[in-house]
């Protein structure tokens, strides 16, 4: 498997560590609501096909990615850079 | 169906073996059953075979996709243990050990259970200390364990590096005499062969497509061979838990699907007498009785329902397998496969009513479901003829992870990557 690292290229799987789903959105810190916080810790969407994760490129560059792959192929559709993801989600949700 | 026997041996040697009949049967799906059982592997043919004989329920039809035993029970490396620290764990894999040791007998059908022990290294005086308690714990609990020290090891596996000198010097053992393998496939026969004699009906590639719904009641199952209904369906799907149960409209659980690689040599003259697994970091092998090494090692440790995995774990099983007995430098490797696991956030499964009315569940095997096979299904089959889980499968619920009542054997906490 080979992920295309925004910065290095395309780079053995082997120099990236998975850091799981990235589906899930952590609660606002001050929340209280339990439910979003078990929601949040424990369930999972488990995709079986194109799947969101995030994934470091640990022994390159560092930078956290944000892939989606396929789960029934490993077909790898989509790389971006986690944070701007993150970020642009971010301000659509304040709008 | 003609029991099998020394004598039935004997009897279709004489007629050129061409009288020996199929196993079990090939029937249609009839419109409705008592229960339908989603999982043709394993654990759904045990369930199956227990509801008929411990409980009397024999209109009940398994589901499978493919053909039987075509998921992980004939896709592991068929390790029976029950060593484990909490007591939770002890009493259900205690309990399959005992179902276990008279299986063959059970069945009419050979599973070549075979008790030659499963050994786990300890390479630090922390590692000793853990052995030693969790030994205590199961032995505490009525099963059996005994600690090794070096020297007693080397004499039982000749081959192993137990010098001062090994990357991760061996320090003693934890050994768990009745524990060992079993002939995986022979399992799922048996039990599909034992369920079959008493009427229930194993229906072979049918895919679940839908759930059929009155309200928010499962009360029957759509499939490729048409609609089915029923008054309780289990799902027994392991690694395809969760395709399962998107159909039925549960979109998250506390399971990943990730998948787990094992590998098998090529033939060698007897050298492991038993099950041996590694501390430095995590492998397992025995030799099976054609004599070829059967091992694997931890996850690939991204989701996947994909039944391969990629090289950068092979190099690495490989590795510490040769770190174990460096000897094997040269032996050849024969063939390898993965298999996709039901992970659970702790590390242990979920026997269970519901999530919804008219529904069971059973998953979150992670990698150990093989030994758990007859237990499992005993349970399963207990909950699902009674309504309520039995007292050994009562902590393995569904709302334990949001209840705060985990059954998280080696206290890493919430994460898809336990066992």
């Amino acid at each position: 498997m080979l992920i295309t690292c925004p910065y290095c290229g395309p780079r053995d799987v082997s120099e990236y560590s998975y850091q799981g789903d990235a589906n899930r959105r952590r609660p606002d810190p001050a929340s209280t609501d339990q439910a979003a916080w078990n929601a949040y810790v424990y369930d999972r969407v488990n995709t079986a096909g194109d799947h969101k994760e995030y994934w470091q490129h640990s022994a390159g560059c560092r930078v956290h990615l944000a892939v989606t792959r396929n789960t029934l192929t490993h077909k790898i559709s989509s790389v971006a850079i986690a944070r701007d993801v993150v970020v642009a989600e971010r301000k659509e949700a304040a709008q | 169906m003609a029991e099998y026997s020394a004598l039935s041996i004997l009897k279709n040697a004489l007629s050129g073996n061409r009288d020996w009949k199929p196993a079990w049967r090939k029937p249609e799906p009839k419109p409705s059953y008592d229960v339908i059982i989603i999982g043709g592997g394993g654990h759904g043919l045990s369930t199956a075979y227990y509801l008929a004989k411990e409980h009397g329920i024999t209109n009940v039809a398994v589901i499978e996709k493919g053909y039987l035993g075509s998921g992980n029970v004939g896709r592991n490396t068929t390790i029976v243990r029950s060593n484990y620290l909490l007591p939770q764990n002890i009493r259900f894999y205690e309990h399959s050990m005992k179902l276990w040791e008279n299986l063959s007998h059970d069945l009419n059908y050979n599973v070549m259970f075979s008790q030659r022990g499963v050994l786990n290294l300890v390479h630090s005086p922390s590692q000793v200390d853990d052995a030693i308690r969790r030994g205590n714990a199961m032995r505490h609990q009525g099963g059996d364990a005994v600690f090794l020290k070096p020297l007693e090891i080397a004499k039982l596996y000749p081959g192993l590096d137990v010098s001062p000198k090994a990357r991760f010097p061996v320090m003693g053992g934890l050994l768990q005499p009745r524990a060992g393998t079993a002939r995986h496939d022979a399992v799922a026969w048996g039990y599909a062969r034992g369920a079959d004699k008493r009427g229930v009906d194993l229906i072979e590639n049918c895919e679940v497509i839908g759930f059929i719904k009155d309200g928010d009641r499962v009360v029957g199952v759509r499939t490729t061979r048409g609609d089915i209904r029923a008054k309780k369906v289990g799902v027994a799907a392991a690694g395809s838990t969760g395709r399962v149960m998107k159909l039925a409209g549960v979109d998250r659980l506390p399971i990943e699907s990730h998948v787990l690689q094992a590998f098998v040599s090529e033939s060698l003259k007897p050298i492991l007498p038993g099950v041996i697994t590694w501390g430095g970091g995590h492998l397992y092998v025995s030799q099976s009785d054609k004599g070829g090494l059967v091992f694997g090692g931890g996850l690939d440790e991204y989701n996947t329902y994909a039944q391969r995995g990629n090289m950068p774990l092979v190099e690495e099983v490989m590795s510490e397998l040769l770190a174990m007995f460096p000897g094997f430098a040269k032996v050849r490797l024969l063939r390898s496969w993965g298999g996709v696991m039901d992970m659970s956030m702790d590390g242990s499964p979920i026997i269970t009513t519901g999530p919804l009315p008219g529904m069971y569940l059973n998953c979150g095997w992670c990698y150990g479901g093989f030994k758990a096979t007859p237990a499992s299904g005993w349970c399963f089959a207990w909950t699902i003829a009674k309504n309520a889980p039995h007292e050994i499968n009562a902590p393995f619920t569904l709302d334990r992870y949001h209840r705060g009542i985990h059954i998280d054997e080696k206290a890493q906490g919430a994460t898809p990557k336990l066992h």
